[in-house]
Order: C-alpha cells, then sequence, then structure tokens
C-alpha cells in the first residue's frame, strides 16, 4: 500500500519529467549555446548571451520598463481593487453574485479581445478615452495610450483586476462582521472601522494578490505587444521577437531564463516576507 | 451589517463601467457597416459576420482550438483523477513538492513555457504539429483540472466507501460505482475551466503553433499585430458571446466563486 500513492501520480509525474521539467533545463542550456547569422544554433557552453544581457544598458532599460509596468499594474489594481471587494462584500443577494459574475467573468475572456477593446478605446487621439476624459475636464489636450507604458498599464491592471478582487475577496470572507459591530458599538466611525479594524485584516489578502499580480504583469505577452506595439519592448515581447523574428535563440532563451529567475526571487521573496509579518493571521 | 454609501456606490458604479467598457466596445464596433473601424450609432450591419466566412483562417481555427481544448483538457482530467486521489488520501514523502511540481504551469511565466516547449518540440520532431499543442496544453490545463478533481476528492465522504466494502464491494466497484460518481461534479467543472483556459490562452501557444496549427486565439493576435480591422472586432465579438454564455452555464451548474475562489459563499 506504500507504493499506491506513487503508483496513482505516476502517469502525471512521468508528463510532467517529460513535458515540463526536460525542455526547461534544455531552455536553460540553449541560453549557453553560441548563435551566429549563418552558422545557426552552436552546442557549445559559452556566456555570451548572459554578459549580453547583464551588462548591455539595452537591456537594462527593457528590464527595467518590464518591472515598472508591474510594478504600476500592481499599484493600480490594489488601489481600486481592494475597495470593490470591500463595496462588494457589502452588497445584498442577487447585487452580490451579479456583480461578482461581472467583475470576475472578464477573467475567463480571451486576453486577446478585451485589449482589443482598450486598442479601440485609446485609439489615437479621436479614442473614447480621451474624449470621455476632456469632456469631463480633466484634461485638455488628448493623452497619448496608444504605444505607451500609460496604454499598457491601463490594459493590464483591466485584465489582472480579478485576480486582486478575487485575492481580498477570500481575504473578506474570512472576515467576522462581530468585530466590526464591536467597533461600531464602542464608538468608531466608519472611517476608524475601515482603517483600524477591515485594513489590517485584510491585507495578508491585498498582498498575496499584489504578488500574483506582480508576476503576471511582469510576465505578460498580448497585451504589452498589441498596445505597446514594436517598438515598446518588455521582457516578454523582446525574447518573442528573438525566438521568431531574428531567430536568435540562445539570446531569447537567456532573457527568457533571467525573467523566470528574477520573479521566482521576487514572488518567494515577497511570500516570505508576508507570511512572516502576518504568521499570526495565517497561523 | 452596514450598508454602502453613496460615494461606495459612485465608484462601484465607475469600477464596473471600467471592467464592462473594453469588452462592450468591442461587441459594438463589430456591427459597424463601414469598412473601416467605426462607432456605428443610426445603423446597425452584420456584413462583418457575414464576413467572418469568408476568411477560412478564421473558422479553421476556431474549430482547432475547440477540438484542442476538449482533447487536452479530458486527457488533463484523466491524468488528475489518480493524482488528486494519491495526494488527498495519502500521507506520503515528497507529496508537497508533486502537488507543487504539478501547479508550476501556473507560476511559471507563459512565455517561458512557450520557448521551451518550442525548443523541445524543434528537437523531438513535433514542433508546430497539433500533437505538440495537445501536449503542452495538457501541462497548462492540468493545475486547473486538479485544483476541482482535488477539491472534490477532499470533500468525499469516505464512509461511503467503507459501507460499499462493508456490504462486499471490490475494490475496482467501489470506484466505478462509488467514488468516481461522488467526484463526476468537480471532474465536469475541473474540465470546463480547463477547457476555457486552453480556448483562452494565446501566450505560450504563439510560440509552438504553427501557420497550419494556429488556434483562434493565436490567429486573433497575428492578425491584430498586422492591422486593426472591424473583421477582427466581429470575430472577437463571437469568442465574447461564446464565453459569456458558457460562463453563465458554469455559473448556474457549479457557481463561478466556487470555481475560482475556491470555497463558496454558500459554503459557510
Amino acid at each position: 500500500m506504500r507504493a499506491a500513492p506513487y503508483l496513482l501520480s505516476l502517469p502525471a509525474l512521468l508528463l510532467f519529467a517529460g513535458v515540463v521539467i526536460v525542455p526547461l533545463v534544455m531552455t536553460v542550456l540553449l541560453s549557453f549555446h553560441d548563435w551566429g547569422q549563418y552558422k545557426g544554433i552552436e552546442p557549445v557552453f559559452i556566456l555570451k548571451n548572459w554578459q549580453e544581457v547583464l551588462s548591455d544598458s539595452y537591456f537594462h532599460e527593457m528590464f527595467w520598463r518590464t518591472f515598472r509596468i508591474a510594478f504600476f499594474v500592481t499599484l493600480l489594481t490594489a488601489v481600486f481593487g481592494a475597495p470593490e471587494a470591500y463595496i462588494l462584500n457589502r452588497m445584498k443577494s442577487p447585487w452580490r453574485g451579479l456583480f461578482l459574475l461581472v467583475i470576475l467573468g472578464p477573467l475567463l475572456i480571451s486576453v486577446v479581445a478585451r485589449t482589443l477593446g482598450w486598442a479601440l478605446l485609446f485609439g489615437g487621439s479621436s479614442g473614447l478615452v480621451n474624449k470621455a476624459l476632456i469632456s469631463t475636464g480633466l484634461i485638455s489636450t488628448p493623452l497619448p495610450f496608444m504605444f505607451t507604458e500609460t496604454g499598457v498599464v491601463v490594459a493590464l491592471a483591466h485584465v489582472l483586476m480579478p485576480y486582486m478582487v478575487m485575492a481580498v475577496w477570500a481575504a473578506l470572507q474570512r472576515l467576522d462582521p462581530q468585530i466590526e459591530n464591536a467597533a461600531v458599538a464602542l464608538g468608531a466611525g466608519p472611517f476608524t472601522v475601515l482603517r483600524r479594524i477591515v485594513l489590517p485584516q485584510v491585507m495578508p489578502g491585498i498582498l498575496s494578490g499584489a504578488i500574483i499580480v506582480f508576476a503576471l504583469a511582469a510576465s505578460a505577452f498580448a497585451t504589452p505587444a498589441i498596445i505597446g506595439g514594436r517598438r515598446l519592448k518588455v521582457a516578454s515581447t523582446l525574447a518573442y521577437d528573438e525566438f521568431l523574428n531574428t531567430l536568435n535563440w540562445p539570446l531569447g532563451a537567456a532573457v527568457a531564463v533571467l525573467l523566470l529567475f528574477a520573479l521566482v526571487v521576487i514572488v518567494i521573496g515577497a511570500s516570505r516576507l508576508v507570511e512572516r509579518r502576518y504568521a499570526q493571521v495565517f497561523g | 451589517m452596514s450598508r454602502n454609501g453613496p460615494f461606495a456606490l459612485i465608484f462601484h458604479t465607475l469600477f464596473v463601467t471600467f471592467m464592462l467598457a473594453p469588452i462592450l466596445v468591442v461587441c459594438w464596433v463589430a456591427f459597424t457597416p463601414e469598412g473601416f473601424l467605426s462607432f456605428p450609432t443610426d445603423r446597425w450591419s452584420l456584413r462583418w459576420f457575414y464576413a467572418i466566412a469568408r476568411y477560412p483562417e478564421f473558422v479553421s481555427a476556431f474549430w482547432r482550438s475547440l477540438w484542442l481544448g476538449a482533447l487536452s483538457s479530458a486527457i488533463a482530467v484523466t491524468f488528475s483523477v489518480p493524482a488528486a486521489l494519491a495526494i488527498a488520501r495519502h500521507r506520503f514523502r515528497g507529496r508537497e513538492a508533486m502537488t507543487a511540481l504539478f501547479m508550476s504551469p501556473l507560476m511559471i511565466p507563459h512565455v517561458v513555457l512557450g520557448i521551451a516547449f518550442l525548443r523541445f518540440f524543434t528537437e523531438i520532431g513535433l514542433g508546430g504539429t497539433f500533437v505538440g499543442l495537445v501536449l503542452a496544453h495538457i501541462v497548462i490545463v492540468l493545475p486547473f483540472a486538479l485544483r476541482l478533481t482535488l477539491a472534490s476528492a477532499i470533500g468525499l465522504d469516505r464512509s461511503i466507501e467503507h459501507a460499499a466494502v462493508s456490504l462486499g464491494a471490490s475494490e475496482w466497484t467501489v470506484l466505478k460505482r462509488i467514488t468516481l460518481p461522488l467526484v463526476l461534479p468537480g471532474l465536469a467543472s475541473g474540465w470546463a475551466l480547463a477547457f476555457i483556459n486552453s480556448f483562452d490562452e494565446v501566450t505560450m501557444t504563439v510560440f509552438i503553433a504553427a501557420p497550419g496549427t494556429e488556434t483562434l486565439p493565436v490567429r486573433m493576435f497575428l492578425y491584430i499585430q498586422d492591422n486593426i480591422d472591424p473583421l477582427v472586432t466581429s470575430v472577437s465579438a463571437c469568442v465574447i458571446v461564446i464565453t459569456v454564455a458558457a460562463l453563465v452555464v458554469m455559473d448556474r451548474a457549479y457557481g463561478l466563486e466556487r470555481l475560482l475562489v475556491g470555497r463558496g459563499a454558500d459554503g459557510r
């Protein structure tokens, strides 16, 4: 019987060993191979690609842009997604379910279709977003959204917003409403309740949502490719270019492996910090 | 229970507008009677929906995506059932590591997986083939299938199985007549969630699909890269309508909250 769990999971284990671990190891090895315009990929072990990625200012700027976009997307989703989850949680029966469906539903709608929607809304100086902003008096001249970081951040914030709402929503479900009532009974105003009672308790939810959103934003592909265009490169679109246009696979592999490595370090580091800080909440 | 104030409701309205605007705008533009991108106001037309039929690339990509999603999700569920039973019922060495491995496609950026699959399939002679697409999609949808299968395997009442055994049922009969029927709702919703994720996947697939094996999102993405015209909005509108229909069915059948967040509000 002791072999039973291993036998049961053997098919999936073999599949993952063959189709996940082997390809990932091959990609890491690929990043050490040489490449030339005419000779193609040469299976040797050199550090050329890594030196290029780590020392060339072009790559520094690109990675810096990638993480800057991811940071602002995370900030936007936290600032707007967390209050919305709280409002949603206080709604009454039919509305609560309906709006949860409306807000989480886009998660399952094709990211290409959603990004196309933003491309249509931004659409140059005559785009609907600019018309709306000008008519409310917030701005006087149209803002450029297409092919800019601002546009990529807004569209990505929309694409990843459901993850933040979901994480905060899950934290809110664990909240005991009696604590809020107790605070009110003891004379706390609504703002004090929010700041002193609700926020500290949902903070782990916001932070875990932020980690997910950051990781997904830093590795997003379709949205930066469509909104950012060919000139505003992030790590994933650059790797795509190296693989399918320039055909310098070893260099593309180095970019991808570095992105994976950076994300693993950031995600694990951040999760450790959150867990240590909120050990009493998780424990 | 306290109510939402007027400020909260205004915030909520703006938020919902933000979430729905890009989706609605795609559907709106799809009805334009013009030959270029415009927002129809007084005249509406279905010409761009009829136009889809004249582009066989979109139609064949749609069917390919459908088959790919159905097949890879079915295989992923088949792989995840025994694995879920092992994880749910046994404490064994490497249990956590194994679960993390099966969930890893959620954490590894799809662009990295796409590159890894491209390199791997090219080396073993599966580059640009449908078989390669199926293998890659099984891996990326398996976490979704496993999560829901696992949830129903953990929630399973073992005493029913014990009762069947005490009444003389063989191990195989228990599996076939008791265990599988009880986890079936979990399997069905796991399959549905896996299917939608496969059907929408673009980042990884764009690396490994060749001109003859493009999926619908990949075809749409490549089309948009060249130019944005009303044709791609009508294709997107169709995709949106199909997804929303599937969403409503899944919400009625299983509860979207339970599917995405985990525990449902009804489970409290």
